[in-house]
Protein backbone atom coordinates (compact mmCIF):
# COMPACT_ATOMS: atom_id res chain seq x y z
CA UNK A 1 0.00 0.00 0.00
CA UNK A 2 1.53 3.24 -1.09
CA UNK A 3 -0.78 5.83 0.72
CA UNK A 4 -0.32 5.28 4.90
CA UNK A 5 -3.47 4.09 6.24
CA UNK A 6 -4.75 5.28 9.43
CA UNK A 7 -2.39 2.84 12.23
CA UNK A 8 -5.23 2.62 14.58
CA UNK A 9 -8.53 2.62 13.04
CA UNK A 10 -12.01 2.40 15.45
CA UNK A 11 -13.67 0.58 12.85
CA UNK A 12 -12.97 -3.10 11.91
CA UNK A 13 -12.36 -3.33 8.10
CA UNK A 14 -12.16 -6.25 6.16
CA UNK A 15 -10.42 -6.14 2.89
CA UNK A 16 -13.28 -8.12 1.03
CA UNK A 17 -16.21 -9.86 1.43
CA UNK A 18 -14.69 -13.23 2.94
CA UNK A 19 -13.40 -14.44 6.09
CA UNK A 20 -9.77 -14.63 4.36
CA UNK A 21 -7.93 -11.47 5.73
CA UNK A 22 -8.57 -11.37 9.02
CA UNK A 23 -7.87 -7.65 10.44
CA UNK A 24 -5.71 -7.18 13.29
CA UNK A 25 -8.13 -4.67 14.84
CA UNK A 26 -10.02 -8.24 15.90
CA UNK A 27 -7.51 -9.30 18.13
CA UNK A 28 -6.43 -5.98 19.62
CA UNK A 29 -10.35 -4.06 19.73
CA UNK A 30 -11.16 -4.10 23.33
CA UNK A 31 -15.43 -2.75 22.09
CA UNK A 32 -14.89 -5.89 19.80
CA UNK A 33 -13.99 -8.36 22.74
CA UNK A 34 -16.78 -7.51 24.99
CA UNK A 35 -18.80 -8.03 21.98
CA UNK A 36 -17.29 -11.64 21.43
CA UNK A 37 -17.97 -12.00 25.29
CA UNK A 38 -21.60 -11.08 24.82
CA UNK A 39 -22.25 -13.31 21.27
CA UNK A 40 -20.25 -15.71 21.45
CA UNK A 41 -19.57 -16.71 25.39
CA UNK A 42 -22.33 -15.97 27.20
CA UNK A 43 -25.41 -15.97 24.39
CA UNK A 44 -26.55 -18.97 22.25
CA UNK A 45 -23.51 -21.15 22.93
CA UNK A 46 -21.78 -23.94 24.95
CA UNK A 47 -18.86 -23.37 27.02
CA UNK A 48 -16.73 -25.89 28.40
CA UNK A 49 -16.71 -26.59 31.99
CA UNK A 50 -14.89 -29.97 33.21
CA UNK A 51 -15.06 -33.11 33.06
CA UNK A 52 -17.76 -35.25 35.88
CA UNK A 53 -14.95 -36.94 37.07
CA UNK A 54 -13.48 -33.67 38.53
CA UNK A 55 -16.35 -33.97 40.94
CA UNK A 56 -17.07 -37.72 41.12
CA UNK A 57 -19.25 -37.16 44.73
CA UNK A 58 -22.38 -35.24 45.92
CA UNK A 59 -20.95 -31.55 47.63
CA UNK A 60 -17.88 -31.87 44.95
CA UNK A 61 -17.22 -28.45 43.13
CA UNK A 62 -14.53 -26.93 41.02
CA UNK A 63 -14.25 -23.68 40.63
CA UNK A 64 -13.86 -22.60 36.87
CA UNK A 65 -15.22 -19.75 33.89
CA UNK A 66 -17.31 -19.14 31.44
CA UNK A 67 -15.67 -16.33 29.34
CA UNK A 68 -14.82 -14.11 32.17
CA UNK A 69 -17.95 -14.99 34.74
CA UNK A 70 -16.44 -17.28 37.34
CA UNK A 71 -18.91 -20.69 37.51
CA UNK A 72 -19.32 -23.32 39.82
CA UNK A 73 -19.58 -26.27 38.83
CA UNK A 74 -21.22 -28.95 41.45
CA UNK A 75 -22.08 -32.46 41.80
CA UNK A 76 -25.95 -32.37 44.11
CA UNK A 77 -26.98 -34.94 46.76
CA UNK A 78 -29.22 -36.30 43.92
CA UNK A 79 -25.79 -36.82 41.73
CA UNK A 80 -26.99 -34.30 39.47
CA UNK A 81 -24.42 -32.16 38.14
CA UNK A 82 -25.54 -27.76 38.66
CA UNK A 83 -23.60 -25.13 37.29
CA UNK A 84 -24.18 -21.65 38.92
CA UNK A 85 -22.60 -18.29 38.93
CA UNK A 86 -20.19 -17.39 41.82
CA UNK A 87 -21.85 -14.34 42.62
CA UNK A 88 -23.49 -13.86 45.41
CA UNK A 89 -27.17 -12.56 44.68
CA UNK A 90 -26.55 -10.32 47.65
CA UNK A 91 -23.70 -7.82 47.04
CA UNK A 92 -22.20 -9.44 44.32
CA UNK A 93 -18.87 -11.16 46.01
CA UNK A 94 -17.16 -14.00 44.59
CA UNK A 95 -18.08 -15.91 47.77
CA UNK A 96 -15.75 -19.13 46.52
CA UNK A 97 -12.62 -19.02 46.72
CA UNK A 98 -10.87 -22.70 46.71
CA UNK A 99 -10.20 -23.85 43.42
CA UNK A 100 -11.68 -27.45 44.20
CA UNK A 101 -13.49 -28.96 47.05
CA UNK A 102 -16.57 -30.45 48.89
CA UNK A 103 -19.46 -28.78 50.41
CA UNK A 104 -23.34 -29.75 51.55
CA UNK A 105 -24.17 -25.86 50.50
CA UNK A 106 -22.44 -22.78 49.68
CA UNK A 107 -22.14 -19.88 52.11
CA UNK A 108 -21.48 -16.29 51.03
CA UNK A 109 -18.96 -15.19 54.22
CA UNK A 110 -19.60 -11.59 54.00
CA UNK A 111 -22.98 -12.00 54.97
CA UNK A 112 -23.55 -15.43 55.49
CA UNK A 113 -26.09 -15.96 52.59
CA UNK A 114 -26.41 -19.38 52.12
CA UNK A 115 -27.25 -21.55 48.99
CA UNK A 116 -28.14 -25.07 48.01
CA UNK A 117 -25.80 -26.83 45.92
CA UNK A 118 -28.61 -26.30 43.40
CA UNK A 119 -28.27 -22.52 43.36
CA UNK A 120 -31.44 -21.91 45.60
CA UNK A 121 -31.40 -18.98 48.49
CA UNK A 122 -31.76 -20.89 51.97
CA UNK A 123 -31.15 -18.63 54.37
CA UNK A 124 -30.16 -14.90 55.00
CA UNK A 125 -29.44 -13.76 58.54
CA UNK A 126 -32.12 -11.71 60.08
CA UNK A 127 -34.21 -11.49 57.62
CA UNK A 128 -37.49 -11.24 59.99
CA UNK A 129 -34.91 -8.63 62.40
CA UNK A 130 -33.77 -8.42 65.32
CA UNK A 131 -36.70 -8.31 68.33
CA UNK A 132 -35.45 -5.55 71.12
CA UNK A 133 -37.22 -4.30 73.90
CA UNK A 134 -40.43 -5.97 72.28
CA UNK A 135 -39.94 -4.31 69.28
CA UNK A 136 -38.55 -6.08 65.93
CA UNK A 137 -35.74 -3.84 64.47
CA UNK A 138 -34.81 -4.38 60.80
CA UNK A 139 -35.23 -7.33 58.72
CA UNK A 140 -36.13 -7.44 55.13
CA UNK A 141 -38.65 -6.19 53.61
CA UNK A 142 -42.05 -8.00 53.82
CA UNK A 143 -42.42 -9.07 49.89
CA UNK A 144 -38.97 -10.11 49.75
CA UNK A 145 -39.07 -13.72 48.60
CA UNK A 146 -36.07 -16.61 48.44
CA UNK A 147 -37.37 -18.39 45.80
CA UNK A 148 -36.65 -14.77 43.75
CA UNK A 149 -32.60 -14.36 44.82
CA UNK A 150 -31.17 -17.73 44.04
CA UNK A 151 -27.55 -17.88 42.44
CA UNK A 152 -27.45 -17.61 38.74
CA UNK A 153 -28.36 -21.03 37.26
CA UNK A 154 -26.41 -22.24 33.84
CA UNK A 155 -28.35 -24.41 31.25
CA UNK A 156 -26.32 -27.71 32.12
CA UNK A 157 -25.07 -30.45 29.06
CA UNK A 158 -23.02 -33.70 29.75
CA UNK A 159 -22.15 -36.09 27.02
CA UNK A 160 -19.91 -38.95 27.95
CA UNK A 161 -18.71 -37.41 31.04
CA UNK A 162 -18.07 -33.88 29.70
CA UNK A 163 -19.92 -31.23 31.05
CA UNK A 164 -20.67 -27.78 29.06
CA UNK A 165 -23.39 -25.09 30.59
CA UNK A 166 -24.97 -22.34 29.25
CA UNK A 167 -26.23 -18.67 30.48
CA UNK A 168 -28.45 -18.59 27.99
CA UNK A 169 -31.32 -20.94 28.74
CA UNK A 170 -32.48 -20.84 25.19
CA UNK A 171 -29.83 -22.28 23.92
CA UNK A 172 -30.36 -24.84 21.37
CA UNK A 173 -29.19 -28.39 22.53
CA UNK A 174 -25.58 -29.15 22.85
CA UNK A 175 -25.93 -32.21 19.89
CA UNK A 176 -27.61 -29.77 17.77
CA UNK A 177 -25.07 -27.13 18.84
CA UNK A 178 -22.12 -29.50 17.56
CA UNK A 179 -23.89 -30.84 14.57
CA UNK A 180 -23.82 -34.29 13.27
CA UNK A 181 -20.04 -34.81 12.23
CA UNK A 182 -18.70 -33.25 15.01
CA UNK A 183 -20.65 -34.71 17.58
CA UNK A 184 -19.57 -38.17 15.69
CA UNK A 185 -16.11 -36.84 16.43
CA UNK A 186 -17.04 -36.21 20.32
CA UNK A 187 -18.37 -39.29 20.94
CA UNK A 188 -15.56 -41.33 19.15
CA UNK A 189 -13.33 -39.96 22.14
CA UNK A 190 -15.64 -39.55 24.94
CA UNK A 191 -17.67 -42.90 23.95
CA UNK A 192 -19.13 -44.04 27.57
CA UNK A 193 -16.35 -45.31 29.41
CA UNK A 194 -15.89 -44.10 32.65
CA UNK A 195 -12.61 -41.02 32.62
CA UNK A 196 -10.09 -41.13 34.62
CA UNK A 197 -8.26 -37.52 35.54
CA UNK A 198 -4.49 -37.47 35.42
CA UNK A 199 -3.71 -33.89 36.10
CA UNK A 200 -3.78 -30.17 35.13
CA UNK A 201 -1.44 -28.02 33.68
CA UNK A 202 -2.15 -24.43 33.51
CA UNK A 203 -0.63 -21.60 31.13
CA UNK A 204 -1.24 -17.85 30.46
CA UNK A 205 -0.62 -16.95 26.95
CA UNK A 206 -0.44 -13.21 26.30
CA UNK A 207 -2.58 -13.34 22.90
CA UNK A 208 -6.06 -13.16 21.95
CA UNK A 209 -8.36 -16.52 22.63
CA UNK A 210 -9.30 -16.53 19.04
CA UNK A 211 -5.39 -17.57 18.20
CA UNK A 212 -5.79 -20.47 19.71
CA UNK A 213 -8.78 -22.16 18.03
CA UNK A 214 -6.75 -20.39 14.94
CA UNK A 215 -3.90 -22.97 15.90
CA UNK A 216 -6.09 -25.91 15.98
CA UNK A 217 -7.29 -25.50 13.05
CA UNK A 218 -4.57 -24.63 11.34
CA UNK A 219 -3.00 -27.80 10.17
CA UNK A 220 -0.69 -26.10 7.77
CA UNK A 221 1.75 -24.99 10.78
CA UNK A 222 2.29 -28.36 12.74
CA UNK A 223 4.42 -30.16 10.03
CA UNK A 224 6.57 -26.65 9.99
CA UNK A 225 6.93 -25.53 13.18
CA UNK A 226 6.92 -28.65 15.38
CA UNK A 227 10.09 -30.52 14.37
CA UNK A 228 8.99 -34.00 16.21
CA UNK A 229 5.78 -34.23 14.19
CA UNK A 230 7.55 -33.51 10.74
CA UNK A 231 10.63 -36.12 11.62
CA UNK A 232 8.79 -39.25 13.49
CA UNK A 233 5.49 -38.89 11.08
CA UNK A 234 3.23 -38.12 13.27
CA UNK A 235 1.66 -34.99 11.47
CA UNK A 236 3.02 -33.77 8.60
CA UNK A 237 1.86 -32.43 4.84
CA UNK A 238 1.75 -36.59 3.54
CA UNK A 239 -0.05 -38.08 5.96
CA UNK A 240 -3.33 -39.47 4.91
CA UNK A 241 -6.00 -36.86 6.88
CA UNK A 242 -9.21 -35.03 6.70
CA UNK A 243 -10.84 -31.76 7.80
CA UNK A 244 -14.02 -31.39 8.83
CA UNK A 245 -16.45 -28.89 10.04
CA UNK A 246 -20.42 -28.15 10.87
CA UNK A 247 -22.49 -26.44 9.40
CA UNK A 248 -22.04 -23.35 10.63
CA UNK A 249 -18.34 -23.81 10.16
CA UNK A 250 -17.24 -22.84 13.99
CA UNK A 251 -16.13 -25.93 15.48
CA UNK A 252 -14.06 -28.89 13.20
CA UNK A 253 -11.95 -31.26 13.44
CA UNK A 254 -8.65 -32.03 12.00
CA UNK A 255 -8.21 -35.91 11.38
CA UNK A 256 -4.77 -37.38 10.44
CA UNK A 257 -3.69 -40.60 9.95
CA UNK A 258 0.35 -41.63 11.12
CA UNK A 259 1.99 -42.11 8.07
CA UNK A 260 5.64 -43.21 7.61
CA UNK A 261 8.55 -41.38 9.17
CA UNK A 262 11.51 -40.32 7.62
CA UNK A 263 12.25 -39.13 3.97
CA UNK A 264 9.68 -38.22 1.30
CA UNK A 265 10.51 -35.43 -0.91
CA UNK A 266 7.57 -33.50 -0.41
CA UNK A 267 8.60 -32.66 3.37
CA UNK A 268 12.37 -33.03 3.62
CA UNK A 269 12.52 -29.81 2.27
CA UNK A 270 11.05 -27.85 5.39
CA UNK A 271 13.94 -26.69 7.30
CA UNK A 272 12.61 -28.34 10.64
CA UNK A 273 12.95 -31.93 9.24
CA UNK A 274 15.62 -33.73 10.73
CA UNK A 275 16.98 -36.90 8.79
CA UNK A 276 19.21 -37.97 10.98
CA UNK A 277 17.40 -36.88 14.38
CA UNK A 278 17.20 -40.27 16.81
CA UNK A 279 15.90 -39.94 20.11
CA UNK A 280 18.20 -41.32 22.97
CA UNK A 281 15.27 -42.86 24.58
CA UNK A 282 12.91 -43.88 22.16
CA UNK A 283 9.71 -44.55 24.94
CA UNK A 284 8.67 -41.22 24.42
CA UNK A 285 7.04 -42.28 21.25
CA UNK A 286 5.70 -45.82 22.30
CA UNK A 287 2.69 -45.55 20.84
CA UNK A 288 0.02 -48.22 20.74
CA UNK A 289 -3.14 -47.83 18.94
CA UNK A 290 -6.58 -48.53 20.69
CA UNK A 291 -9.61 -49.76 19.41
CA UNK A 292 -11.56 -46.64 19.61
CA UNK A 293 -9.42 -44.61 17.09
CA UNK A 294 -11.30 -46.41 14.45
CA UNK A 295 -8.41 -45.81 12.01
CA UNK A 296 -6.72 -42.38 12.84
CA UNK A 297 -3.85 -42.08 14.92
CA UNK A 298 -4.81 -38.07 15.89
CA UNK A 299 -7.83 -36.29 15.89
CA UNK A 300 -7.99 -32.15 17.16
CA UNK A 301 -11.50 -30.71 17.91
CA UNK A 302 -12.10 -27.19 18.21
CA UNK A 303 -15.36 -27.04 19.83
CA UNK A 304 -16.32 -22.93 19.52
CA UNK A 305 -15.62 -20.85 21.32
CA UNK A 306 -13.92 -22.63 24.47
CA UNK A 307 -12.14 -26.00 23.87
CA UNK A 308 -10.14 -28.10 21.91
CA UNK A 309 -10.10 -31.81 22.05
CA UNK A 310 -7.03 -33.53 22.13
CA UNK A 311 -6.44 -36.96 20.53
CA UNK A 312 -2.49 -37.21 19.79
CA UNK A 313 -1.91 -41.00 19.49
CA UNK A 314 -2.51 -41.71 23.22
CA UNK A 315 -2.37 -38.43 24.66
CA UNK A 316 -5.93 -37.71 25.29
CA UNK A 317 -6.80 -34.13 27.14
CA UNK A 318 -9.26 -31.48 27.14
CA UNK A 319 -7.64 -27.91 26.74
CA UNK A 320 -9.87 -25.15 27.87
CA UNK A 321 -9.50 -21.11 26.75
CA UNK A 322 -10.69 -18.94 29.30
CA UNK A 323 -10.23 -15.33 28.02
CA UNK A 324 -8.85 -12.85 30.19
CA UNK A 325 -8.92 -9.57 28.03
CA UNK A 326 -8.39 -9.01 24.54
CA UNK A 327 -4.44 -9.78 24.93
CA UNK A 328 -4.52 -12.86 27.06
CA UNK A 329 -5.92 -15.92 27.89
CA UNK A 330 -5.40 -18.92 30.41
CA UNK A 331 -5.17 -22.11 28.66
CA UNK A 332 -6.04 -24.88 31.12
CA UNK A 333 -4.89 -28.47 29.89
CA UNK A 334 -6.92 -31.67 31.96
CA UNK A 335 -5.21 -34.96 30.76
CA UNK A 336 -7.36 -38.13 31.18
CA UNK A 337 -7.20 -41.62 30.36
CA UNK A 338 -10.06 -44.22 30.67
CA UNK A 339 -11.23 -46.63 33.68
CA UNK A 340 -10.25 -49.59 32.01
CA UNK A 341 -6.81 -48.20 31.17
CA UNK A 342 -3.95 -50.93 32.51
CA UNK A 343 -1.19 -49.46 34.17
CA UNK A 344 0.88 -49.46 31.50
CA UNK A 345 -1.34 -47.36 28.98
CA UNK A 346 -1.98 -45.14 31.98
CA UNK A 347 2.10 -44.40 32.04
CA UNK A 348 2.33 -44.38 28.02
CA UNK A 349 -0.87 -41.70 28.09
CA UNK A 350 1.55 -39.78 30.79
CA UNK A 351 4.93 -39.93 28.89
CA UNK A 352 3.44 -38.54 25.59
CA UNK A 353 1.55 -35.39 27.99
CA UNK A 354 5.77 -34.44 27.59
CA UNK A 355 5.25 -33.88 23.96
CA UNK A 356 2.22 -31.30 25.15
CA UNK A 357 1.20 -28.66 27.61
CA UNK A 358 3.45 -25.40 28.09
CA UNK A 359 6.63 -27.16 28.50
CA UNK A 360 5.84 -29.29 25.84
CA UNK A 361 8.04 -30.42 23.06
CA UNK A 362 5.87 -29.85 20.23
CA UNK A 363 3.33 -26.93 22.27
CA UNK A 364 5.16 -24.91 24.40
CA UNK A 365 6.30 -23.04 20.92
CA UNK A 366 2.08 -22.26 19.71
CA UNK A 367 2.10 -20.04 23.11
CA UNK A 368 5.12 -18.21 22.11
CA UNK A 369 3.98 -17.79 18.69
CA UNK A 370 0.88 -16.35 19.81
CA UNK A 371 2.37 -14.10 22.16
CA UNK A 372 4.42 -12.41 19.02
CA UNK A 373 1.25 -12.59 16.81
CA UNK A 374 -0.59 -10.50 18.85
CA UNK A 375 2.65 -8.71 19.89
CA UNK A 376 2.54 -7.68 16.19
CA UNK A 377 -1.49 -6.68 16.07
CA UNK A 378 -0.90 -4.50 19.24
CA UNK A 379 1.42 -2.38 16.71
CA UNK A 380 -0.48 -2.04 13.33
CA UNK A 381 -4.07 -2.79 13.99
CA UNK A 382 -5.07 -1.62 10.84
CA UNK A 383 -3.08 -4.43 8.90
CA UNK A 384 -4.44 -8.05 8.49
CA UNK A 385 -3.68 -11.52 8.75
CA UNK A 386 -3.64 -13.65 5.55
CA UNK A 387 -5.25 -17.36 5.76
CA UNK A 388 -5.37 -18.18 1.84
CA UNK A 389 -3.42 -21.34 1.86
CA UNK A 390 -5.84 -23.77 0.15
CA UNK A 391 -7.78 -20.90 -1.72
CA UNK A 392 -10.55 -18.74 -0.45
CA UNK A 393 -13.21 -20.92 -0.28
CA UNK A 394 -14.91 -22.60 2.74
CA UNK A 395 -14.97 -26.45 2.29
CA UNK A 396 -14.00 -29.64 3.70
CA UNK A 397 -11.34 -31.57 2.72
CA UNK A 398 -9.12 -34.83 1.88
CA UNK A 399 -5.73 -32.95 2.92
CA UNK A 400 -4.16 -30.27 5.62
CA UNK A 401 -2.38 -28.18 2.97
CA UNK A 402 -4.85 -25.51 3.34
CA UNK A 403 -6.53 -22.67 6.01
CA UNK A 404 -10.45 -24.05 5.01
CA UNK A 405 -10.79 -24.00 9.07
CA UNK A 406 -9.58 -20.72 9.83
CA UNK A 407 -11.94 -19.12 7.08
CA UNK A 408 -14.57 -21.42 8.17
CA UNK A 409 -14.24 -19.77 11.71
CA UNK A 410 -13.84 -16.16 10.54
CA UNK A 411 -16.66 -16.85 8.01
CA UNK A 412 -18.84 -17.72 11.15
CA UNK A 413 -17.48 -14.56 13.15
CA UNK A 414 -17.96 -12.48 10.83
CA UNK A 415 -22.14 -13.49 10.54
CA UNK A 416 -22.66 -13.16 14.36
CA UNK A 417 -20.49 -10.41 14.84
CA UNK A 418 -21.81 -8.47 12.31
CA UNK A 419 -25.59 -9.36 12.98
CA UNK B 1 16.91 -33.11 59.81
CA UNK B 2 19.08 -36.36 59.33
CA UNK B 3 21.76 -36.31 62.26
CA UNK B 4 24.31 -39.06 61.09
CA UNK B 5 25.61 -36.61 58.27
CA UNK B 6 28.91 -35.92 58.19
CA UNK B 7 30.51 -32.29 57.45
CA UNK B 8 32.36 -34.38 54.61
CA UNK B 9 29.01 -35.38 53.03
CA UNK B 10 27.47 -32.09 54.09
CA UNK B 11 29.63 -30.27 51.99
CA UNK B 12 29.37 -32.30 48.64
CA UNK B 13 25.81 -31.89 49.46
CA UNK B 14 25.86 -28.29 49.20
CA UNK B 15 28.20 -28.17 46.40
CA UNK B 16 26.27 -30.23 44.38
CA UNK B 17 23.02 -27.74 45.06
CA UNK B 18 25.04 -25.08 44.28
CA UNK B 19 26.89 -26.49 41.06
CA UNK B 20 23.41 -27.56 39.39
CA UNK B 21 22.01 -24.22 40.04
CA UNK B 22 25.48 -22.59 38.19
CA UNK B 23 24.76 -25.38 35.38
CA UNK B 24 21.18 -24.90 34.32
CA UNK B 25 22.03 -20.83 34.31
CA UNK B 26 24.63 -20.87 32.52
CA UNK B 27 22.93 -21.34 29.19
CA UNK B 28 25.34 -24.79 28.53
CA UNK B 29 22.44 -26.97 28.15
CA UNK B 30 24.58 -29.94 27.56
CA UNK B 31 25.43 -29.85 31.88
CA UNK B 32 22.39 -30.71 32.75
CA UNK B 33 21.71 -34.29 32.45
CA UNK B 34 25.54 -35.19 34.02
CA UNK B 35 23.74 -34.46 37.38
CA UNK B 36 21.81 -37.18 37.09
CA UNK B 37 21.96 -41.22 37.02
CA UNK B 38 21.21 -43.18 33.85
CA UNK B 39 18.13 -44.31 35.24
CA UNK B 40 16.87 -41.31 36.64
CA UNK B 41 13.90 -39.35 37.62
CA UNK B 42 13.28 -36.08 36.48
CA UNK B 43 10.21 -34.33 37.15
CA UNK B 44 8.71 -30.57 36.81
CA UNK B 45 5.15 -30.94 38.60
CA UNK B 46 2.36 -28.09 39.50
CA UNK B 47 2.08 -28.16 43.20
CA UNK B 48 -1.40 -28.75 43.05
CA UNK B 49 -1.30 -32.42 41.03
CA UNK B 50 1.27 -33.22 43.54
CA UNK B 51 -0.90 -32.33 46.61
CA UNK B 52 -4.30 -34.20 45.16
CA UNK B 53 -2.27 -37.09 44.17
CA UNK B 54 -2.29 -36.78 39.89
CA UNK B 55 0.34 -38.16 38.07
CA UNK B 56 0.47 -35.36 35.46
CA UNK B 57 3.57 -33.64 35.06
CA UNK B 58 4.36 -30.91 32.98
CA UNK B 59 7.55 -32.61 32.66
CA UNK B 60 8.22 -36.16 33.20
CA UNK B 61 11.40 -38.04 31.84
CA UNK B 62 12.38 -41.19 33.14
CA UNK B 63 16.26 -41.49 32.44
CA UNK B 64 19.22 -39.84 30.94
CA UNK B 65 18.39 -40.09 27.84
CA UNK B 66 15.14 -38.37 28.12
CA UNK B 67 17.19 -35.38 29.85
CA UNK B 68 19.61 -35.66 26.61
CA UNK B 69 16.71 -35.50 24.01
CA UNK B 70 15.22 -32.52 26.23
CA UNK B 71 18.22 -30.58 25.91
CA UNK B 72 18.38 -31.24 21.77
CA UNK B 73 14.79 -30.13 21.95
CA UNK B 74 15.96 -26.66 23.65
CA UNK B 75 18.82 -26.56 20.98
CA UNK B 76 17.17 -27.55 17.84
CA UNK B 77 13.79 -28.20 18.02
CA UNK B 78 11.51 -25.71 20.33
CA UNK B 79 10.96 -22.25 18.92
CA UNK B 80 11.26 -20.02 21.66
CA UNK B 81 11.83 -16.58 22.58
CA UNK B 82 15.30 -16.44 23.92
CA UNK B 83 15.75 -15.60 27.88
CA UNK B 84 18.30 -15.77 30.73
CA UNK B 85 17.21 -17.80 34.01
CA UNK B 86 18.49 -17.20 37.07
CA UNK B 87 18.16 -19.87 39.97
CA UNK B 88 18.01 -19.27 43.77
CA UNK B 89 18.51 -21.81 45.15
CA UNK B 90 17.68 -22.85 49.58
CA UNK B 91 19.88 -25.11 51.87
CA UNK B 92 18.76 -28.03 50.98
CA UNK B 93 17.12 -29.79 54.41
CA UNK B 94 18.75 -33.54 54.55
CA UNK B 95 15.73 -35.77 55.83
CA UNK B 96 17.92 -38.97 55.20
CA UNK B 97 21.19 -39.92 55.10
CA UNK B 98 22.08 -43.28 54.68
CA UNK B 99 25.82 -44.62 53.24
CA UNK B 100 25.16 -43.64 49.77
CA UNK B 101 21.57 -41.49 49.65
CA UNK B 102 20.70 -39.05 50.57
CA UNK B 103 16.71 -37.39 50.49
CA UNK B 104 16.77 -34.12 50.45
CA UNK B 105 14.51 -30.98 49.99
CA UNK B 106 15.10 -27.65 48.79
CA UNK B 107 13.01 -24.18 48.07
CA UNK B 108 13.62 -22.21 45.20
CA UNK B 109 12.96 -19.59 42.85
CA UNK B 110 13.61 -19.09 39.46
CA UNK B 111 13.94 -15.89 37.43
CA UNK B 112 13.38 -14.95 34.28
CA UNK B 113 14.47 -12.13 32.27
CA UNK B 114 13.76 -12.15 28.02
CA UNK B 115 16.25 -10.10 26.54
CA UNK B 116 15.70 -6.02 26.83
CA UNK B 117 13.05 -6.96 29.42
CA UNK B 118 12.58 -6.61 33.32
CA UNK B 119 13.82 -9.66 35.28
CA UNK B 120 10.33 -11.41 36.74
CA UNK B 121 9.70 -14.09 38.62
CA UNK B 122 9.50 -17.23 36.38
CA UNK B 123 8.84 -20.29 38.74
CA UNK B 124 8.89 -20.86 42.51
CA UNK B 125 8.73 -24.13 44.64
CA UNK B 126 10.46 -26.89 45.98
CA UNK B 127 13.06 -29.64 44.92
CA UNK B 128 11.96 -33.25 46.65
CA UNK B 129 15.60 -35.18 45.81
CA UNK B 130 17.13 -38.58 45.97
CA UNK B 131 20.69 -38.44 45.74
CA UNK B 132 23.25 -41.42 45.43
CA UNK B 133 26.85 -41.37 45.67
CA UNK B 134 28.07 -42.84 42.68
CA UNK B 135 31.73 -43.44 41.62
CA UNK B 136 31.93 -39.92 39.78
CA UNK B 137 30.54 -38.27 43.01
CA UNK B 138 27.47 -37.23 44.15
CA UNK B 139 24.30 -37.48 41.49
CA UNK B 140 20.16 -37.25 41.41
CA UNK B 141 18.74 -40.43 41.00
CA UNK B 142 15.51 -38.36 41.16
CA UNK B 143 14.58 -34.45 41.27
CA UNK B 144 11.58 -33.23 41.27
CA UNK B 145 10.32 -29.49 41.19
CA UNK B 146 7.29 -29.23 42.58
CA UNK B 147 5.94 -25.33 41.72
CA UNK B 148 3.99 -23.08 43.44
CA UNK B 149 3.35 -21.15 40.53
CA UNK B 150 1.21 -23.35 38.65
CA UNK B 151 0.12 -20.34 36.24
CA UNK B 152 3.08 -20.44 34.04
CA UNK B 153 3.99 -17.63 32.34
CA UNK B 154 3.25 -18.68 28.63
CA UNK B 155 6.18 -21.51 28.82
CA UNK B 156 8.71 -23.20 29.97
CA UNK B 157 11.86 -24.43 27.52
CA UNK B 158 14.70 -24.59 29.92
CA UNK B 159 15.40 -26.84 32.84
CA UNK B 160 14.77 -26.16 36.20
Amino acid sequence: MSDTPTVFPTEVRWENDGPSRIPFLTYTSDELYKRELERFFYRKHWCYVGLEAEVPNPGDFKRTVVGERSVIMVRDAQGGINVVENVCAHRGMQFCRERHGSRKEFVCPYHQWSYTLKGELQGVPFRRGVKQDGQVHGGMPADFKTSEHGLTTLKVATRGGVVFASFDQDVESFEDYLGPTILGYFDRLFDGRKLKLLGYNRQRIPGNWKLMQENIKDPYHPGLLHTWFVTFGLWRADNKSQLRMDERHRHAAMISTRGSAGKAAEVTQVSSFKETMQLHDPSFLDIVPEAWWKGPTAVMTTIFPSVILQQQVNSVSTRHIQPTGHGSFDFVWTHFGFEDDSEEMTQRRLRQANLFGPAGFVSADDGEVIEFSQRAFETKPFHRTLAELGGREVENTEHMVTETLIRGMYRYWREVMED
Amino acid sequence: MATNLNFEDWLALTQLYADYASAVDSGNWDLWPEFFTDDCVYRLQPRENHERGFPLATLSFTSKGMLKDRVYGIKETLFHDPYYQRHIVGTPIVRSAQRDRFDCEANYAVFRTKLSDASTVFNVGRYLDTVLRTPAGLRFASRECIYDSEMIPNSIIYPI
